[in-house]
């Protein structure tokens, strides 16, 4: 199960360790936020608006207040007051933020909008209070489809003076006129992305503790940021940071929903002081698709100019996001990273973009995995229709291209500068475990049996591991204990990632002692040191940096105390299975257990070598970016007549450097992955033309069952990174190139009829609309 | 609330317990028993990751009111290991094929595949991805979790 490194210590990188993380989980004995249970504990739920869009005329809570066992109702006029600075650190204090009230004050501007407060002594009488709460709603046209928000007369936000949050652009279309003038093929259209989201299955949720005597506020999170959590509580209610403990231990997926802190969590770290006692608040699953946020939900006008071989001379994308009433962050980045990774891992001459972020009267927009994707999903779906056009496979036209080795560091025409990755080579690997000819014989004889099979590849490239700012540093404190045994802290926000048992593994290599001896300690700010968390596809990297950092500390000072006690040269201690002995004479040594006694009690340490072994130390990256390739190639059937989509093979090729747990890196991919054939195929955040939701339980928002996801199968190319140990991030991925190959293999199914999907998601009434549009 | 008294045994223990008739046994489990390995996931019967043994049967705890579990006998997810310990054939094959991710999902799913391995002992691959359907998961797209149920269909049979 492990590899020997060369200096005969185990190895555990590379190798399929099981998780540290599953015996307490698959047991029952996890720590969710909902099990957090304290003495007078109470318990909060929301009242939320039933609207799109209103004026709040009054609000009478008295009714509520009279029931039995209702302890508090907040409104705005209660919370708001209180509210100091609202920013979070990744945006800094300068970010054009929307405004965004706790509560809502004069208006509510989306169904799920928090209106008020209940806490009462369970959930159950809270709910039943929420029902008392007597809201007066004068109803105002609501803002619904984004598309046409601009052109709109009504403001979601009238103090913004549009419904443009913002936008950011290349250079002009014009400056490309002359490309596409005289490209012998222009391909253009439109493509749409439907709001869908990350659903993570545990809500969003919180305990806060506020202690009047001490003025100590303690916060339970379900959360993917601990020292988020905290530095923006602090802020919020200027409480000095070190009064305040942020803790979590297993929070039931977060794919970017838990990065920030919302507007919700904002009303109870705001209600702790008022209410002095515990209060918990857990949302539940309509909440969650009420409120929590959207993502995707976009569109672009796209143009490709292509040369007589098929060559890309220049790329145009004209994009719009939809970012609801409340985006958090400020959308306008984002948006822009739409653009500048158009061109992908493909050789561009020359490309602009423009990219819009749209105020509606809908929830707002959050992060969920790849929140950029946008950029995969038109540019590979853009190449298949423009392969069709020009008659050339699709795959050759990808080949034609793709960048090699060779002309790396490349710079694509936006300015973004990739390295250390190899899209021809995944692909190939890709193409190769699929067997494309045989799958096009297949094809071709299913055909002419009535059967509609088809093919869709996709490559992407992005930037893992953000390599500045907030986000630039990670720690590590190692404590070799005195009995020997190792303690890890690191800041953790792991939500399903398997972060546990990467720094286990990790720091089991870097100090050379066995893996069982490693603990580690995560997700509590008490007694970690700072890291900005589980986001960006960082923690691989950062947390390998932050521990050979420490551990290199370390090493140094348990290899001058053995050299000591052996009476050996320094530089001829090796350090392996949980020992230090002289190199070559394996026999010749001491225990960790033995040199931690003589570091914590022993008076015979060797001169200038401090007692005790602990130590911290803080990574800052290397680079601004660590670029990640892959290749989803998947294959499906097509039922014309019930217009049903069946995914056939799924191969998924990705460069993510060397693999730290092989079985962990395919566990994201595969998560990633079945997360984007959801949103190509079944899920919609979907809203009525009034701004109703109308997918707010799991029978109307349909995530992917066992019933209908494939086999995934993997192949691996590992090209080093310039970061610690050459690893690269890998949660992100397979949510950003899925859409797109499956996408291309219902189009490659459908192009016997002449017809191209554009609009996602590819349900089966959309199929039989367009075939139906075809013969009728 | 009139409360309602109710004689459930949890887990091989017996407990007497006053419940208003409206908490549901995923409630009375979770608050009452402190049992908090049941989790609940939509509170509306679809995600399965509230599923518990009644009388041997995988139910959905939030769709079931605890008074009507009076005199039942009911397995919750801490009653699936041994009392020492040792992860049961379904558990330690979700470990041993990465088939958890956030684990939030899945005592959910170990309650379930206990179930059906116990019901159908050599199931094919359609039936493991039929009795996989009720539950959902996030993070693992079901990989790992339909490998886990064929090596404990495998090494338990």
């Amino acid at each position: 199960m492990t590899d020997i490194a060369p200096d005969g210590a185990t190895r555990y990188a590379g190798a399929r360790i099981n998780r540290v993380e599953d015996a307490r989980l698959l047991t029952g004995r996890g720590t969710f936020v909902d099990d957090i249970s304290l003495p007078g504990m109470l318990h909060a739920y929301f009242v939320r608006s039933p609207v799109a869009r209103a004026a709040i005329r009054g609000i009478d809570t008295s009714t509520a207040r009279a029931l039995g066992g209702v302890r508090f109702v907040f409104t705005a006029a209660d919370l708001n007051p209180s509210a100091r600075e609202q920013w979070h650190t990744s945006m800094g204090p300068k970010s054009p933020e929307t405004p965004r009230p706790p509560l809502a004050d004069d208006e509510v501007r989306f169904v799920g909008d928090p209106v008020a407060l209940v806490i009462a002594d369970n959930r159950y009488v809270a709910e039943d209070a929420a029902e008392l709460v007597e809201v007066d709603y004068d109803p105002l046209p609501a803002v619904v489809d984004y598309a046409t928000a601009q052109d709109a007369d009504a403001l979601v936000h009238a103090a913004h003076g549009s419904n443009l949050v913002g936008e950011l652009a290349g250079l002009p279309e014009s400056e490309l006129d002359d490309v596409f003038a005289s490209a012998t093929h222009v391909v253009s259209e439109t493509i749409r992305q439907q709001a869908y989201t990350a659903v993570p299955m545990e809500g969003r949720g919180l305990v806060v503790d506020y202690s009047p005597a001490t003025s100590e506020l303690t916060i339970y999170a379900a959360t993917q940021s601990p020292h988020e959590v905290r530095m923006f509580c602090s802020r919020l209610l200027g409480v000095p940071e070190h009064r305040i403990r942020v803790v979590m231990r297993d929070t039931g997926g977060g794919f970017g929903q838990k990065v920030m802190v919302q507007r919700d969590e904002m009303c109870l770290m705001l209600a702790a002081p008022k209410v002095g006692v515990p209060v918990k608040w857990v949302e539940d699953r309509r909440e969650n698709l009420l409120a929590a946020g959207k993502s995707r939900q976009e569109h672009a006008n796209v143009k490709m100019a292509f040369d007589e071989d098929g060559a890309i001379q220049a790329t145009f994308i004209d994009f719009v996001s939809d970012c609801g009433a409340y985006p958090t962050p400020w959308p306008v980045m984002t948006a822009a990273a739409v653009g500048a990774l158009f061109s992908g891992p493909y050789r561009v001459p020359r490309a602009t973009f423009k990219s819009q972020a749209v105020y509606t009267n809908t929830v707002g927009r959050t992060a969920y995995r790849g929140p950029w994707q946008f950029e995969s999903l038109a540019r590979e779906v853009m190449l298949d229709i423009a392969a069709r056009e020009m008659g050339i496979d699709p795959v050759d036209l990808r080949r034609r291209n793709l960048l090699r080795r060779d002309e790396l560091p490349y710079t694509n025409p936006i300015g973004m500068t990739y390295d250390s990755i190899s899209p021809l080579e995944t692909f190939e690997q890709a193409l190769s475990m699929l067997d494309y000819e045989a799958f096009r014989r297949e094809q071709a004889e299913a055909r002419k049996a009535g059967r509609h099979l088809g093919v869709g590849t996709s490559n992407y490239v992005e930037p893992s591991t953000p390599g500045y700012g907030y986000y630039g540093t990670e720690a590590a404190t190692i404590r070799v204990e005195p009995s020997g045994m190792v303690n890890v802290y690191i800041a953790g926000g792991s939500t399903g990632n398997s972060l546990e048992t990467t720094v286990v593994q990790l720091t089991a290599d870097a100090l050379g002692v066995r893996i069982e001896d490693v603990n580690t300690i995560q997700g509590d700010t008490a007694v970690t040191g700072f890291g900005a968390g589980v986001a960006g596809s960082r923690s691989g990297s950062m947390t390998a940096g932050a521990v050979h950092a420490t551990a290199a500390i370390l090493r140094e000072r348990i290899k001058a105390i053995a050299a000591h006690k052996l009476e050996a040269a320094t530089e001829d201690i090796e350090l392996a299975d949980s020992r230090a002995h002289v190199r070559g004479t394996p026999a010749v040594g001491v225990t960790f257990a033995e040199l931690a006694t003589t570091a914590y009690f022993g008076a015979a340490l060797p001169p200038d070598v401090p007692p005790g072994l602990e130590a911290t130390a803080r990574y800052a990256s290397v680079a601004q970016s660590i670029w990640v390739n892959a290749t989803h190639v998947c294959t499906c059937e097509i039922d014309i007549e019930t217009g049903q989509v069946t995914l056939l093979r799924y191969i998924v090729s990705e460069d993510c450097g060397p693999m730290i747990n092989p079985n962990v890196v395919e566990g994201q991919i595969a998560g990633g992955t079945v997360q984007g054939i959801g949103g190509a195929l079944y899920e919609h955040l979907a809203y009525d033309e009034h701004g109703n939701p109308i997918s707010t339980t799991f029978m109307d928002y349909l995530i992917p069952t066992a019933a209908e996801v494939p086999m995934i199968e993997y192949g691996h190319i590992e090209t080093p990174s310039p970061g610690p140990g050459g690893y690269k991030g890998v949660g992100e991925g397979g949510a950003i190139g899925a859409p797109p190959a499956v996408v291309n293999a219902v189009n490659d199914a459908l192009a016997p009829f002449g017809v191209r999907a554009t609009q996602l998601p590819l349900s089966p009434d959309r199929i039989v609309e367009l075939l139906d549009r075809d013969t009728g | 609330m009139a409360e309602v008294q109710l004689q459930v045994t949890v887990n091989g223990q017996q407990r007497t317990a006053t419940v208003e008739p409206r908490v549901t046994l995923a409630d009375f489990l979770r608050d009452e028993c402190r049992l908090t390995g049941t989790h609940l996931g939509c509170e509306h019967g679809v995600c399965g990751a509230c599923t518990v043994l009644v009388d041997g049967s995988a139910v959905r705890s939030c769709l079931m009111f605890a008074v009507q579990a009076d005199g039942a006998d009911v397995t919750t997810i801490e009653g699936i290991a041994a009392a020492d310990g040792e992860l049961s054939p379904v558990q330690a094959a979700f470990r041993d094929c990465h088939g958890l991710q956030c684990g939030f999902c899945t005592p959910g799913f170990v309650v379930s595949v206990t179930a059906f391995l116990r019901d159908n002992p050599s199931p094919d691959d359609e039936d493991i991805r039929d009795a996989l359907a009720g539950n959902l998961c996030r993070c693992t797209g079901y990989q790992g979790i339909i490998q886990a149920v064929r090596r404990a269909a495998e090494t338990s049979g």
